[in-house]
């Protein structure tokens, strides 16, 4: 599965907008994600994950950082998030399932702030982009 | 058994209230046929749906999509007994449609990604919460019957 020219484009131009907002949107979707799946924050027993703390921010801002990369380097994801992906491998090891809710998090805090942007086919360029980055991420756990 | 707290309730109840069920049946339905174009096989007999713009603007995925989120409704007014409520079409997804109970996830997702859109920071995270709940409540009680 690869991103079409038009999806490229779409995620390239959604971007500019989403990156101005980048961090409060990275907070938002680990919120979801332990709000919705709180399975999700076993992975986290050192944070405060409580709205608001300073561990979800900067995680927050983290992440959104990094899916920034992989937009900068659109053609080349797996160039982009190799040190991120050894860090899942061999450190992290995050169950691969939680890639899925995550990615549904994002897509949830994107359509919620940019409604009029987020049309069908930017959906579906965003839903193909995350999985995509999810791959990359778990291509090294065996 | 899935138990909806008072709160999970008015979560979803509440927000219920303000959705125009044909509206957001079509959309949801459409965009799941453009997200996960694999979908489609179930719908071969719904004339084109070559494009997005195809698909969205189509009349019988409108149609079937009102459809679907009004079953969806009768399910919010029975939220303790989603089993009971979605017995007999669960038994029809299996042995008339053989529709695979992943793509009643899939359809779960795509209503919580509208109802992101249209209501934007009412959507908090725990109203979403509550909605994940009542949409994995729905996809499980329409495989239950499944054999």
């Amino acid at each position: 599965m690869s991103l079409t020219k038009a999806e490229r484009t779409i995620i390239l131009s959604m971007w500019d907008k989403i990156s101005t907002q980048a961090d409060a949107i990275g907070t938002e979707a680990l919120e979801r994600l332990f709000t919705s799946y709180p399975q999700t924050k076993t992975y986290f027993p050192h944070f405060d994950l409580r709205p608001g703390s300073v561990h979800l921010r900067v995680h927050g801002a983290k992440v959104v950082a990094a899916l920034g990369d992989a937009v900068k380097s659109i053609d080349n994801v797996a160039g982009a998030l190799t040190k991120l992906s050894e860090l899942h491998a061999y450190i992290l090891r995050v169950d691969p399932v939680n890639f899925k809710l995550l990615s549904h998090c994002l897509l949830v805090t994107v359509a919620s702030h940019f409604p009029a942007d987020f049309t069908a086919d930017a959906h579906t360029a965003w839903d193909k982009f995350l999985s995509i980055v999810s791959c990359v991420l778990t291509e090294k756990y065996r | 058994m899935v138990h909806f707290s008072a709160e999970e309730k008015t979560a979803v109840t509440s927000l219920w209230g303000k959705v125009n069920v044909e509206e957001a049946g079509g959309e949801a339905l459409g965009r799941l046929l453009v997200v996960y174009p694999w979908t489609q096989r179930f719908f071969d007999n719904f004339g084109n749906l070559s494009s997005a713009s195809a698909i969205m603007g189509n009349p019988k995925v409108k149609a079937h999509g009102k459809k679907v989120l009004t079953s969806f409704g009768d399910a919010i007014k029975n939220m303790d007994n989603l089993k009971g409520v979605f017995a007999k079409l669960s038994e029809l997804h299996c042995d008339k449609l053989h529709v695979d109970p992943e793509n009643f996830r899939l359809l779960g997702n795509v209503l919580v990604i509208i109802l992101a859109s249209h209501f934007g920071k009412e959507f908090t995270p725990g109203v979403q919460a509550a909605w994940q709940k009542l949409v994995a409540g729905v996809a499980t009680a329409l495989a239950h019957k499944y054999h």
